[in-house]
């Protein structure tokens, strides 16, 4: 017996050939870096010294900014999520201007805070920032930090407020109705705030390089390194940096969802 | 016994002004009416779940008014269960013990004869996911009981429930005062379970709560359960 057509063929055909245009755009672009680089291109970007330290600086500072973007984004994230108080659409506006500006100009204001007196004063009694090591970690959480405040605050919108209730009556304080209740069931928001927060860092570029500049085997990453070898005509080199870090990006996104989805039955 | 005296409660545009209601101890109490008139907001009053504008909330002679629910000492089932979903069965039932830093044996033995009674026993070591409705309200009842709380508050536990199903939560639920030593106040929309279940039944309308049914009680105790003079 000939297998019956789906009736809603054509609605369907129609949806995707919508949404699948951008998804020939991606893979697209992704073919088209591939097809212009070679292995022996890749392999030279992986022996040059000065991208083993942006991979090694970009790998650690994503980490801790992705750690710093949680550690903001889930008190936050709930603050907004669960309560009223005076002046949460000034602060919940507010939040949402790193998302809204331009990278350059975040760059700039950060640049600006540490020639302030309070920043100046930081930078001589702690640690220096600007243009330093610091700055790079500051400018992406700067941008990073938005998006786990806004992915956590939809997160714990999503948790019905219900089993902390009952955590208090069982004897729970708030603390340990959040610690014990909340912030487990929204472990897999904490995943996707976190991937994103790592991922968006990855991609920083505007703030880095004006608040830290761009100097080799100093505040240089792996965006800064895609311009870096662009600005002096290596192409080539740009794109194997490139497809690096298509290929960290895809990787910490398999893995944090993969990790993410376990033993909720849907992998 | 749960005592409420003078309770004024303003939400929005809700409000419940003047509202006593008084169940003995040991007693299993219906709390009947419409959809959206206040019962659960009563309910969550009591639990300290709920903040409130003026009156006087006493469990067991104890005056409870301004403590968090922590220190109410009672059980609290809501009508959907809202079990623990990231923990196992077992860890709900013991949840309450745990918190308390009970011995581990002393947990086992309490979770297990509360699994045996409730019939879920094979659902121990299962996560508290997918489960039926019935098999997540008698998990949430088990949960609310196992510290002994002296008062049990239960906002429509059978309303998502089956009639098979429901009927069977019945019966888990008859002589519950008896075997728990608890006070029971049950809120619902349905005469079935009142029938079946109230020794006390009492009904909210229009910001008023009368006493319908008060088994064993002397006249002047029914009287106390009236509401006061109403303002609004």
């Amino acid at each position: 017996m000939k297998p019956r057509l789906n009736p809603d063929w054509g609605y369907y055909l129609c949806l995707s050939i919508l949404g699948g245009v951008y998804v020939i755009l991606i893979v697209a672009m992704i073919v088209a870096d591939l097809f212009y680089t070679s292995p022996e291109h890749l392999l030279s970007a992986l022996n040059d010294p000065n991208i083993r330290y942006a991979i090694m600086l970009s790998l650690i500072s994503c980490t801790i900014t992705a750690i710093l973007s949680l550690w903001v984004g889930v008190p936050m994230g709930y603050l907004l999520a669960r309560t009223n108080f005076w002046g949460k659409t000034f602060i919940d506006t507010l939040l949402d201007v790193p998302i809204v500006l331009p990278p350059l100009v975040i760059g700039l204001s950060l640049l600006i805070l540490f020639q302030t007196w309070p920043g100046r004063f930081f930078q001589e009694h702690f640690f220096g920032v600007t243009f330093q090591v610091p700055s790079v970690i500051l400018a992406q959480f700067s941008v990073s930090a938005a998006f786990a405040v806004r992915t956590m605050r939809v997160t714990f919108e999503q948790i019905s407020p219900r089993t902390e209730q009952v955590a208090l009556t069982l004897g729970c304080t708030r603390a340990q109705a959040f610690w014990l209740v909340a912030l487990p069931e929204a472990r897999r928001g904490l995943l996707t705030a976190a991937t994103l927060s790592w991922a968006r860092a990855l991609g920083e570029f505007g703030p880095i390089l004006i608040f830290s500049g761009a100097t080799r085997m100093r505040t240089e990453v792996l965006s800064t390194t895609v311009w870096l070898e662009f600005s002096i005509g290596h192409l080539e080199a740009g794109i194997a940096v490139s497809l690096l870090m298509i290929v960290a990006a895809v990787v910490v996104l398999i893995l944090t969802r993969t990790l993410g989805l376990r033993g909720t039955g849907l992998v | 016994m749960i005592d409420v005296e003078h309770l004024h409660i303003r939400q929005g545009a809700f409000r419940l002004d003047d509202v006593s209601l008084h169940i003995p101890r040991g007693k299993y109490a219906l709390l009947m009416g419409k959809t959206g008139c206040g019962k659960t907001t009563i309910l969550e009053a009591i639990a300290g779940l709920r903040s409130i504008g003026a009156g006087v909330i006493r469990l067991n002679d104890r005056e409870v008014t301004h403590l968090s629910p922590a220190g109410r000492e009672i059980g609290y089932v809501p009508q959907d269960g809202a079990l623990f979903r990231t923990m196992t069965v077992r860890d709900n039932l013991g949840f309450a013990l745990k918190l308390r830093a009970l011995p581990a044996r002393a947990i086992k033995e309490r979770v297990e004869q509360l699994a045996d009674w409730l019939g879920v026993r094979p659902l121990l070591d299962r996560r508290a996911v997918g489960l039926s409705g019935g098999e997540a309200q008698r998990i949430a009842l088990g949960r609310a009981l196992a510290n002994h709380p002296p008062i049990l508050l239960m906002d429509e536990p059978l309303s998502s429930l089956d009639e098979e199903t429901r009927d069977r939560m019945i019966e888990l639920l008859k002589g519950l005062p008896q075997r728990e030593s608890v006070t029971v106040l049950h809120i619902t929309h349905s005469r079935h379970e009142a029938d079946q279940l109230g020794e006390w039944i009492f009904r909210l309308q229009e910001g008023r709560i009368e006493v319908i049914k008060a088994q064993g009680a002397p006249s002047e105790n029914i009287t106390e359960s009236r509401p006061q003079d109403r303002s609004t």
